[in-house]
């Protein structure tokens, strides 16, 4: 592989994972906490309404989830790479 | 609560101490850390681990609106308080996904560096600073006004000498340690302020709910024994005085849809926040350290939404019918700050607090309920002391950051980009300094004679900061061919349709309007999504018609997108 080519896919796996990892930030917040929350909040855990969860709790905790996934997985990916040096 | 040793010691002095305590600590670290190069002034050196970065982006990021008014807000709106919670967390995926890696292997010293190098043009430079200035100076306004509130509250000094007060700490440290001295000092900051925030949630919500952990305690049970669920309960008590329940809130989806997207947005263009990602090391660094930072920020933020559940409880029980003879000290004492207000339409002696307005006879502001709470809850009092020094730590920590901002755009950008590029590194460090100097000035004045527009505009930064800066600098890192023509095109139509959207809705100019006339049921806040779509779609359609940008640029983004190699911050 030339460097140029090297570079490509490189980014190209980059943005594969930028989209898996953003699909699950939309679901969380914007599907589970609001678009679809009246239907979530029939479900109950202890005394959180599931929807109310998502959006005052649980989206918060997927997001810090989500940083350190990418982290991982781009440390990963620069070292295929020999981008880590 | 008290033991013997303080009883009767007092809030008073408490907060005297642990104010005094901490105010020293900031100076002490300042005087170490002094800048003695632009370098440092601006980037601190380029040297900043990855952990040390996410303590100074929290406590840099949680201003005096996440720890004083934040959790006040929820506590009022119930559900939709979850803008706030998703908006302000939520925009640290998008910055450590598409944003600080890129813009730290770009290595410059400010976001307009960025957008005029990219942009290969003085043009979008200048348009970067002006969006850049008025974006923090509507943000910088409301810190200070929070220091004066802190102030007045607790040390019983009037609320402009509490400004003051404010302003010369702050010209200390940021002027003497540029970002070098307020990223240590932040590191300091965060320690104060989250302890602080967490100590009285954690008491409270033992009081509660028997569960030491608030994030845990507002889904659980009452400890009184009766199997309630709180948050069932507060929905009870909710309805009872005519309000919506708490867990269904009152906006409609589209409004909390596109107020989330636009807080989230803003964030990650907010250029006190990206510079932050300036000051580490390597590439790798940038991802890990905003991580951290989402990490210790979500400490709080999960905490905030359980702090309101338990204060607006507590102060539903302890006011809501009962007489007004048998209030307790707390509510007469911020009865003299005016913010909480008490009018006794019916003579009857006895406290209605309800929806309906005429009969409603009780005033609370939504600032002062993380600063009642512990009162409320009758914690002793070296906890409410230790809420008045987390309150200013994280006021003041956020208009430092915002300062430096200030400072280096006009000195960094302005000056030795634009006017004069022969200026020597130790003129510009001089005029760094004397912008942050000025800027401080004119954030007091800001502060002492609040314009009504300040409160309503910090809000509304985030609509500006995603109206102009967040698609210029997402279209530039990941669209190789867009061009200056496009970048400045959408940035300053994004920028004036937000300034425009506001400036009717909030105060009235080109014929005003009531909620009932806003464009498609979208709020002037949740208005920020809206203008970075126009920005967008406008970008790349007068992107088509125009020339591509040039080879060098195209080949500067590619490099960019590789992480190897990131030197250190240049001019």
């Amino acid at each position: 592989m030339t460097n140029k080519e090297k570079a490509k896919a490189y980014w190209k796996e980059n943005i594969r994972y930028v989209l898996i990892l953003l699909s699950i930030w939309f679901l969380v917040s914007f599907a589970a906490g609001i678009l679809f929350k009246d239907e979530l909040n029939t479900i109950r855990v202890g005394g959180f309404k599931l929807g109310f969860w998502f959006a005052q709790q649980g989206s918060m905790y997927v997001f810090v989830v989500l940083i350190f996934v990418y982290v991982r997985l781009m440390n990963k990916l620069d070292k295929k790479y020999g981008y880590d040096a | 609560m008290h033991s013997l040793l303080v009883e009767g010691f007092g809030v008073q002095n408490w907060t005297y101490i642990l104010v005094g305590i901490t105010f020293t600590l900031y100076i002490g670290i300042a005087i170490w850390a002094r800048a003695g190069s632009t370098k440092e002034f601006y980037v601190a050196g380029g040297g900043v681990s990855p952990l040390a970065n996410g303590m100074a982006t929290a406590a840099d990021w949680m201003s005096a609106a996440s720890f004083i008014s934040m959790a006040g807000i929820i506590s009022f709106d119930g559900y939709d308080g979850a803008v706030y919670l998703m908006g302000w967390t939520g925009g640290y995926v998008l910055l450590a996904l598409l944003l600080a890696p890129y813009l730290r292997k770009f290595g410059k010293f400010t976001v307009p560096d960025f957008i005029g190098d990219r942009y290969y043009s003085n043009t979008a430079r200048l348009v970067g600073v002006i969006c850049a200035l008025i974006v923090s100076f509507t943000y910088v306004a409301g810190q200070m006004r929070g220091v004066g509130l802190v102030f007045s509250r607790f040390l019983e000094v009037d609320i402009n000498t509490g400004v003051i007060i404010g302003m010369i700490i702050v010209l200390f440290y940021a002027v003497l340690g540029g970002m070098k001295g307020i990223t240590y000092t932040q590191v300091a900051q965060y320690c104060v302020l989250i302890f602080a925030f967490m100590v009285p949630a954690i008491f409270i919500s033992i009081q509660m709910t028997g569960n030491p952990i608030p994030q845990l305690g507002f889904g659980s049970q009452l400890a009184d024994g009766s199997g309630t669920y709180l948050l069932d309960k507060l929905d009870g008590l909710s309805t009872d005085l005519g309000f919506s329940e708490y867990t269904e809130g009152s906006k409609s989806t589209i409004d909390v849809f596109a107020i989330t997207l636009a807080l989230m947005v803003g964030t990650a263009g907010l250029p006190h926040v990206i510079v932050r990602f300036f000051t580490v090391k390597k590439v790798k660094d940038a991802r890990k350290s905003a991580g951290l930072a989402l990490l210790l920020i979500v400490i709080l933020y999960t905490a905030a939404p359980a702090v309101s559940v338990f204060a607006r409880t507590n102060m539903i029980e302890t006011v809501s019918n009962q007489p007004y003879a048998n209030m307790p000290e707390w509510f007469k004492k911020w009865e003299t700050t005016g913010l909480i207000v008490f009018n006794d339409k019916n003579n009857d002696g006895i406290i209605n607090y309800v929806v309906d307005k005429n009969k409603n006879e009780l005033k609370v502001d939504k600032d002062i309920m993380v600063l009642a709470n512990p009162e409320i809850a009758q914690l002793p009092d070296w906890v409410i002391a230790l809420v008045a020094a987390g309150a200013l730590a994280a006021a003041l920590s956020t208009a430092a950051g915002l300062l430096l901002v200030i400072s280096a755009s006009v000195s960094h950008d302005l000056i030795k980009k634009m006017i004069n590029p022969k200026i020597s590194e130790k003129g510009e460090l001089i005029a760094a300094r004397l912008a942050a100097v000025i800027a401080v000035c004119v954030a007091g004045y800001f502060g002492i004679n609040p314009p009504g527009f300040v409160a309503a505009t910090v809000a509304l930064a985030f609509g500006l900061a995603a109206a102009s800066f967040f698609p210029a600098i997402i279209l530039g890192i990941f669209y190789k061919k867009m061009n200056k023509e496009g970048a400045i095109a959408g940035m300053v139509i994004g920028i004036l349709c937000m300034l425009f959207y506001m400036t009717k809705f909030k105060f009235g100019w080109f014929g005003g309007g009531e909620k009932a006339d806003w464009w498609f049921g979208i709020s002037p806040e949740g208005f920020g999504t809206v203008a970075m779509i126009i920005n967008f779609v406008l970008s790349i359609v007068i992107m088509k018609f125009t020339p591509d940008s040039p080879e060098d640029v195209q080949e500067i983004v590619e490099n960019i997108r590789i992480p190897s190699g990131a030197g250190k911050a240049t001019h």
